[in-house]
């Protein structure tokens, strides 16, 4: 058994303002932002029992949330590292060469896909499109930054940056 | 209704019918996974894909609403391609274990790789394998098979109300399980067996012990309670052969009955046939032994002892006790042979305490509307019942109407979990049950409508009343169906007595009752009834399928009586350690698979059956040896040659019975609030017959609530004992010392017994005064 955990009332009540755009028995409507908050508090990820807090605060059977949490690259049910790095391997940017960008970001980083640095500054995700199809191969930065067009290059560019970042 | 063409066939459609709906009903097939008649539209699997004139791609025959003067083509050169694409992508991760599946050679995927598959695949790469998940003692998974039709995940949703499995994870990554480990907890949980196209869910009991093409089906009907579910039972080995076997139960569909579900117990229940459990042949008592003896020697022993009985006493000393998921054959014969003999001593109201007012009932108890109408009723009013527990199917109907918007109500002492919204629920005492009835009765009666359960009933147009286990035994059953009787008069509701096991109906027109004779005749004089016969001793009983520790409501009275007896016969499959002490002669009968039979159900339909298989070893259906043994007895009339004479006979007397409808009269309220504690009992669902008792997988998923006794919180306070301590019960001179369980679902001052369980066997008179304690020997 998971320890329970509680959804802060903060986080509670934004929550509530998403409910409120929905008719009061579809409740399940608001469950992508509610995943969406409780995992900006928990450092950017949930675990079970925040599913479990989730399901039990929009009175949904636990599994619709696992299903939906499941579904969806952007909820992280692992804790991630202090940068978390998307690569699209999607169909468009798979064609125009995703494998190289992949490969560069592994070495570079020195950890496989789905892994995390030993120091925790990095996670590596291969997720699905991002709808920028027009710019592949791209890869998404701490779920804001978009970057597209990649060359290796460009890639150490910006790793460069985030550990300058980093180093502040 | 219009006119659309499928394979330029004028074929009949509805509006907003589907083309696979409007193609199946004019016996055109179209290949189909996701697709259910009774589940909503996925979609999701493409294989029903079809060529629709005008239209530039297939489309899915499953989510495409037929439109009057529509040309579809279900076999044409674009549907076929089609479809074998689509076929070609299902197999690409589906593994090549034929072989050693369950599912193989009754499997919807395999039958259609056959139509529409490639005989090389071009699919090189590695497949996908997923961990299987336990999802408890019922359904065995094996997820790598899955093919994600999502049939079982939208049964669980729209169905059961079971929301437990689900689709995880997206694309090559999707899986259909629980997601964290999970035992389902469903009482119907076995249809996910029936609906799974391939062979992702089978069912565990039966795994891996016989394969379709080896077995036969037979139709018959569900034993354990009054819907009279429609079964297939299947069978290996020769016909007439002793290796005979029921390998299996599967629904039959039958729209009016169980649609094409069927209820876990109904389903497993099959595991209590096996040889093992079974009496071999019949058994005599000499001086103390056992002894295994052939048929003439046992019946002209029991013969000559009953004759011995009835002459040195008087006939009356004769009772008889008759389990209600007997045939309509076996309790007709058997209360004639009470009755030639001179005695009106036969019951078969095992869980009943009330009898008063018993000469008012109507010819049998049961439903005033049809089961399939409970469906579309606007409100319904559930009174001591646990619907989904003792008639799970008639359970997912009260879901059905719940989920089409009728108002569903209930008043009782266990506050049931329910799969469906009760918009009231008056959670009473046994003694309050009784008042919280007048009170709806009362606000019917006056002008100020206090009660918002009277509201609901009167403002619906259809509603409906049901009472279940609790209302029927009730120590004021007569009272408590007088008050149903009288809200359902004023609210113009129907009312359905939801009775114990398969052949409660039955038993009432065979005339297993005290005051009635067969069809409803009045007996001269009344008998003894199922309580009476024990606390005024007879000297010799007959059991039909009883078991006195686990079926009776008045237990230990019983087994005294029993004990005390000078002879006692009994009738059954089984010998159980209580039949053993207390028998004098052990006549092994058939259980429903290896007789003719009928069993009545609550609309008062007749569903005959066959055997399926020989009687195991010198074992003889139940009609055959009650027959032989009113020869023996030199009793006249007793020629019949097969089941079905028996059951002519009693029809032939039926067609001059004119019982009245039910005349419960409402009389005095004369309770007596008992003091101290109340006693409630509880069969559980897997607990309420000899076969169910016997069925492996079905007793492992007893939950820990139905093997200890269930007390409140608050009354655990006052005893001063925690959940899962020892508590003392003492009623009528027995006492048992046994783990009490804290249960939110018990009302205070009460204590809930769970009946049929080895826990509390042969405990329980009835509504006796019992007093509870702090159990000795606390650690």
């Amino acid at each position: 058994m998971t320890e329970a955990v509680t959804i802060a009332p903060e986080t509670q009540a934004e929550i509530d303002r998403w409910l409120k755009k929905y008719p009061t028995d579809r409740k399940q409507s608001a469950v992508l932002q509610a995943l969406m908050f409780v995992q900006r508090d928990n450092g950017g990820w949930l675990s079970e029992a925040h599913l479990n807090a989730i399901a039990d605060y929009l009175e949904l059977p636990r599994i619709a949330v696992y299903e939906v949490a499941t579904f969806y690259d952007m909820y992280d049910l692992k804790p991630v590292g202090k940068n978390k790095i998307d690569v699209c391997t999607n169909i468009s940017c798979k064609l125009c060469g995703c494998d190289k960008i992949v490969s560069h970001l592994e070495k570079r980083l020195g950890i496989k896909i789905g892994e995390t640095t030993s120091d925790g500054r990095y996670t590596l995700k291969g997720v699905e499109c991002l709808a920028a199809c027009v710019g592949a191969p791209m890869m998404q930065i701490n779920d804001l930054e978009y970057h597209e067009k990649l060359t290796p290059e460009k890639v150490d560019a910006i790793l460069d940056r985030l550990e300058k970042e980093g180093d502040k | 209704m219009f006119t659309i063409e499928i394979n330029g066939k004028s074929v009949e459609a509805n509006d907003g019918q589907m083309v696979i709906d409007a193609a199946d009903a004019a016996g055109i097939y179209i290949p189909r996974f996701c697709y259910h008649k009774k589940l909503s539209v996925a979609a999701n699997c493409r294989m029903c894909l079809v060529e629709v004139e005008k239209m530039g791609k297939p489309v899915p025959a499953c989510a495409t609403p037929a439109v009057s003067g529509m040309k579809v083509f279900t076999q044409s050169q674009k549907a076929l391609d089609a479809q074998k694409a689509v076929m070609e992508f299902l197999l690409i991760n589906h593994p090549l274990d034929c072989p050693i599946c369950d599912q193989g050679g009754e499997c919807e995927l395999q039958d259609l790789a056959l139509c529409y598959g490639e005989d090389v695949g071009r699919y090189t790469e590695g497949k996908r394998a997923v961990a299987d998940e336990d999802i408890g003692p019922l359904v065995a998974t094996e997820m790598t098979r899955c093919i994600h039709c999502t049939r079982c995940v939208r049964f669980g949703t729209e169905i059961a109300g079971f929301r437990e499995l689900g689709m995880t994870g997206r694309g090559e990554k999707s899986r259909i399980g629980t997601y964290v480990k999970h035992f389902m907890q469903s009482e119907v949980s076995g249809n996910i067996i029936d609906l799974c196209p391939v062979g992702a869910l089978t069912s565990k009991p039966y795994r891996f012990t016989a394969r379709a093409w080896e077995m036969s089906q037979h139709r018959s009907i569900a034993p354990h309670d009054c819907l009279g579910s429609n079964i297939y039972v299947h069978t290996r080995g020769y016909e007439y052969s002793d290796f005979r076997e029921v390998m299996r139960v599967i629904p039959r569909e039958n729209e009016s009955i169980n649609e094409t579900w069927l209820s876990d117990r109904d389903r497993f229940s099959y595991e209590g046939l096996h040889k093992d459990h079974r009496l071999t042949g019949p058994m005599i008592r000499k001086e103390g032994k056992w002894l295994q003896v052939d048929w003439p020697t046992a019946l002209n022993f029991a013969a000559n002892k009953l004759r011995d009985i009835i002459n040195s006493k008087k006939p009356d000393q004769l009772a008889a006790i008759a389990s209600p998921s007997s045939t309509l054959e076996e309790l007709y014969l058997l209360q004639k042979i009470v009755r030639d003999l001179g005695s009106n001593n036969i019951d078969h109201r095992l869980h009943q305490s009330d009898f008063s007012q018993q000469e008012n009932a109507p010819l049998f108890p049961g439903m005033s509307t049809e089961l399939a109408s409970i469906d579309s009723m606007d409100a319904i009013l559930l009174v001591g019942s646990d619907i989904r527990r003792e008639q799970p199917l008639a359970g997912l109907r009260v879901r059905k109407a719940c989920l089409n918007g009728a108002t569903i109500m209930r008043i009782g002492s266990i506050d049931h979990d329910v799969n469906f919204k009760l918009s009231e629920n008056v959670h009473t005492t046994p003694s309050t049950l009784v008042e919280s009835l007048q009170a709806v009765v009362d606000s019917l009666t006056s002008d100020a409508n206090k009660s918002s359960i009277a509201k609901h009933l009167k403002n619906s147009e259809k509603s409906l009343i049901i009472l279940g286990d609790e209302a029927q035994s009730h120590s004021q059953a007569t009272l408590v169906r007088a008050l149903c009787l009288e809200i359902a008069k004023l609210s113009n509701a129907k009312i359905a007595i939801m009775t114990l096991g398969a052949n409660s109906a039955g038993a009432w027109i065979a005339g297993a009752v005290p005051h009635r004779k067969a069809a409803g005749e009045n007996s001269s004089a009344v008998g003894l009834n199922a309580q009476t016969m024990f606390s005024q001793p007879r000297a010799a009983y007959i059991l039909l399928n009883v078991e006195p520790e686990h079926d009776l409501i008045h237990s230990s009275t019983a087994i005294a009586a029993l004990m005390a007896a000078d002879f006692v016969m009994s009738l059954s499959p089984y010998m159980s350690p209580v039949h053993a002490d207390l028998a004098d002669v052990l006549l092994p009968i058939a259980p429903f698979t290896e007789t003719d039979g009928t069993f009545v159900n609550v609309e008062g339909k007749w569903q005959s059956f066959n055997a399926v298989s020989p009687p195991y070893g010198e074992v003889r259906p139940g009609w055959k040896v009650l027959r032989v043994f009113g020869n023996l007895l030199e009793l006249n009339g007793y020629d019949y040659i097969c089941a079905s004479e028996v059951r002519n006979e009693l029809e032939k007397l039926l067609q001059h019975s004119n019982v009245p409808t039910d005349r419960t009269s409402l009389e005095k309220n004369t309770s007596n609030k008992p003091k101290g504690f109340e006693i409630l009992y509880e069969w559980p669902a897997v607990c309420v017959d000899n076969v169910s008792r016997r069925a492996n997988a079905l007793q492992s998923i007893l939950m820990p609530l139905q093997r200890t006794v269930s007390i409140s919180s608050e009354t655990a306070k006052d005893l001063g004992i925690q959940s899962e301590q020892l508590i003392t019960l003492k009623q009528s001179d027995r006492e048992i010392t046994v783990p009490a369980r804290i249960d939110a679902r018990i009302p205070n001052t009460c204590v809930l017994v769970p009946k049929g369980v080895s826990l509390t066997s042969g405990f329980g008179d009835g509504f006796a005064e019992i007093t509870v304690q702090r159990g000795e020997s606390h650690a």
